[in-house]
């Protein structure tokens, strides 16, 4: 768990509009890449706090629809709404969604020319205004979260991998996002390093931050997630608890993938 | 290039490309006719006896075979650096002679080099380098309209490059020096020379800046997105400072080639490097003189600069890791 000594201002949660509905609603998102038909027609409520898992074979959408989810990816078709915010193409309320939602990538994409603490600091100093003190503060205590507060002055490169990727979740926690999206936030590291970066996700997830991992961790997914998604194809075939999915997967392809994943 | 750590028997040792070269040199000799020439004359004493001129060039051409083979062979047997330094000398060397026979006189240069140097070459360097900074800005907002999204920005940009890229400086130069006052401005030398250097240079070194930009990958775009912020940040506190890694060591080029094309603003009269090399010669008909100084001193220039780049590319890499 997250240690209890956390700070007040580093409160994963910020005090959000009181909704008692899903705090992401997708329906019948459909997008396509040229002809081709990329999601096609995606349905997805997402409760607050909950820890939801997405999986399915390599070019399944996977990464398209949660880049959708703040408009990384645009979409034709489709109603979404974050926060209480519908996403529209229009600046304000992209920026309002963005603001709320954090990324991690599977290429860490951290800015090599900061430092560590630079690249904590400076979306909170542009985006939020925060004063240098209180960024500094914040991205600190993020950083000792992550368990990675020694490395504050070094520049990305000087890091491994592992703690690359943990310092992007710090970096995407200094926003104070209320849902965190991941893409395949482990595909890149080396085996002994993809732990330490399970650990923490692990540690938000029990925080109540809303979390999207796209993943194929099985053991994370049956431990951390509320509820596991699979796709195939741009839809989803079949979601449900991870004992459910897990243990006795209904779709046929559903149940070829993970013999596929779970026996190497 | 990455060297192999295979070692090669040396071509400077081989019979055959020794042989080779001796005897290209020798035909060359031969059918230039060494004898009459000028090197006939420095071997005066020992092909003087031969009276009959085509065996005074045999002679020559046979003597500078041996010598050219003989120096590339012992040189070939030098470390890379000696190598390096016992060339550079001989060049140098041989371009003094070469100089040297044109019977410069030294006193008059003596006479003019304070002068060229204290009024030219200071004009040169200064209106060079206000002329690379602008170039710079206009480079950067060409390189940013070209890749906007914005119809009127990629037009007037692509305009801009294709202009300045596409017609001479000279006529550049004078187009701005002569038109403008049309418009009923009067406009001195120098500012319409920088004007011209900086419009044609931005130009070339949009072209960089762009290349620069595009070289960043995908995923700081789309970091800087996730986070929210805005286009003009991610440009100006993502983007650039990291794109100024790629673009530092180009531009440092750009200088250098604009050092010695700022002679061309002599033409409209302002008082720089190339201007003096033209003008203080003319009275006293010691042109070649001037050129020689104006040479000097451009080349030396162009070499200090070169330091200066490579020192500043070291410390850019180093600072962006
Ligand atoms: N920019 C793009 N242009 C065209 N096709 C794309 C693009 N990005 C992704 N695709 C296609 O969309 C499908 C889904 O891709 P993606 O969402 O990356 O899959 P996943 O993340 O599940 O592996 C793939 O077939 C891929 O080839
Ligand atoms: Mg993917």
């Amino acid at each position: 768990m997250i240690s209890p000594t956390a700070q007040p201002s580093t409160a994963l949660l910020s005090p959000g509009p009181l909704t008692t509905g899903p705090i992401v609603s997708v329906q019948d998102l459909k997008k396509w890449y040229g002809p081709f038909h990329a999601l096609k027609g995606i349905d997805l409520d997402v409760a607050v706090g909950e820890t939801v898992v997405i999986c399915g074979p390599s070019g399944s959408g996977k990464s398209t629809f949660i880049r959708c989810l703040n408009l990384l990816e645009d979409f034709q078709e489709g109603r979404v709404v974050i926060d209480g915010q519908p996403l529209t193409r229009e600046p304000a309320a992209v920026a309002a969604i963005r603001r709320s939602v954090g990324m991690v990538f599977q290429q860490f994409n951290l800015f090599p020319h900061l430092t560590v603490l630079e690249n904590l600091m400076l979306a909170p100093r542009l985006v939020h205004k925060t004063p240098e003190q209180e960024a500094r503060a914040t991205a600190l205590a993020y950083l000792n979260r992550v368990h990675i507060g020694a490395q504050a002055d070094k520049y990305p490169d000087q890091l491994s991998g592992g703690q690359q990727q943990r310092v992007a979740i710090a970096r995407a926690l200094c926003m104070r996002p209320r849902i965190l999206l991941f893409d395949e936030p482990t595909s890149a590291l080396d085996p002994e390093m993809v732990k330490e970066v399970l650990e923490v996700m692990g540690e938000l997830a029990g925080d109540g931050i809303t979390m999207l991992c796209v993943t194929h961790e099985m053991g994370f997914a049956r431990r951390v997630a509320d509820r596991v998604i699979f796709m195939d194809h741009g839809q989803i075939v079949e979601q449900g608890p991870p004992g459910q999915f897990f243990d006795a997967p209904q779709h046929p392809r559903a149940r070829e993938f993970l013999s596929q994943i779970l026996s190497h | 290039m990455y060297q192999d750590n295979v070692i090669r028997p040396r071509m400077t040792d081989s019979p055959a490309f020794l042989g080779g070269t001796a005897a290209v040199v020798f035909a060359a000799a031969c059918l230039s006719g060494a004898g009459q020439s000028g090197l006939g004359g420095l071997l005066a004493p020992v092909v003087n006896s031969l009276s009959a001129p085509a065996l005074r060039t045999v002679a020559v051409a046979l003597t500078l075979a041996l010598a050219f083979t003989a120096n590339i062979h012992l040189i070939g047997k030098l470390p890379l650096r000696g190598q390096v330094i016992a060339v550079w000398t001989e060049l140098l060397l041989l371009f003094l002679v070469f100089f040297d026979s044109f019977d410069l006189s030294y006193s008059f240069i003596g006479t003019k080099v304070g002068f060229m140097i204290t009024q030219g070459v200071l004009t040169t360097v200064y209106v060079s380098a206000i002329s690379i900074a602008f170039a710079f800005v206009f480079a950067l907002l060409g390189s940013t309209a070209k890749l906007s999204g914005n119809g009127f920005a990629v037009a007037v940009a692509s305009f801009y490059t294709s202009f300045f890229r596409g017609v001479p400086l000279l006529i550049q130069i004078y187009l701005i020096y002569l038109g403008i006052p049309q418009l009923g401005y009067v406009v001195d030398a120098i500012p319409a020379g920088v004007m011209a250097l900086s419009l044609c240079y931005g130009a070339y070194m949009t072209e960089i800046f762009r290349a620069g930009i595009m070289s960043i990958p995908k995923g700081q775009w789309e970091a800087s997105r996730a986070l929210g912020l805005t286009p003009w940040h991610t440009l100006s506190r993502i983007i650039l400072p990291q794109s100024m890694r790629l673009i530092i060591p180009p531009t440092g080029n750009q200088f250098i080639a604009m050092l010695k094309d700022s002679s061309l603003v002599s033409v409209i009269g302002v008082w720089e490097l190339m201007f003096l090399a033209r003008t203080q010669g003319r009275a006293e008909f010691r042109h070649l003189e001037m050129l020689i100084t104006a040479a000097v001193l451009y080349w030396a220039l162009s070499f200090v600069l070169e330091r200066v780049q490579a020192h500043l590319e070291k410390r850019f890499n180093r600072a962006h890791r």
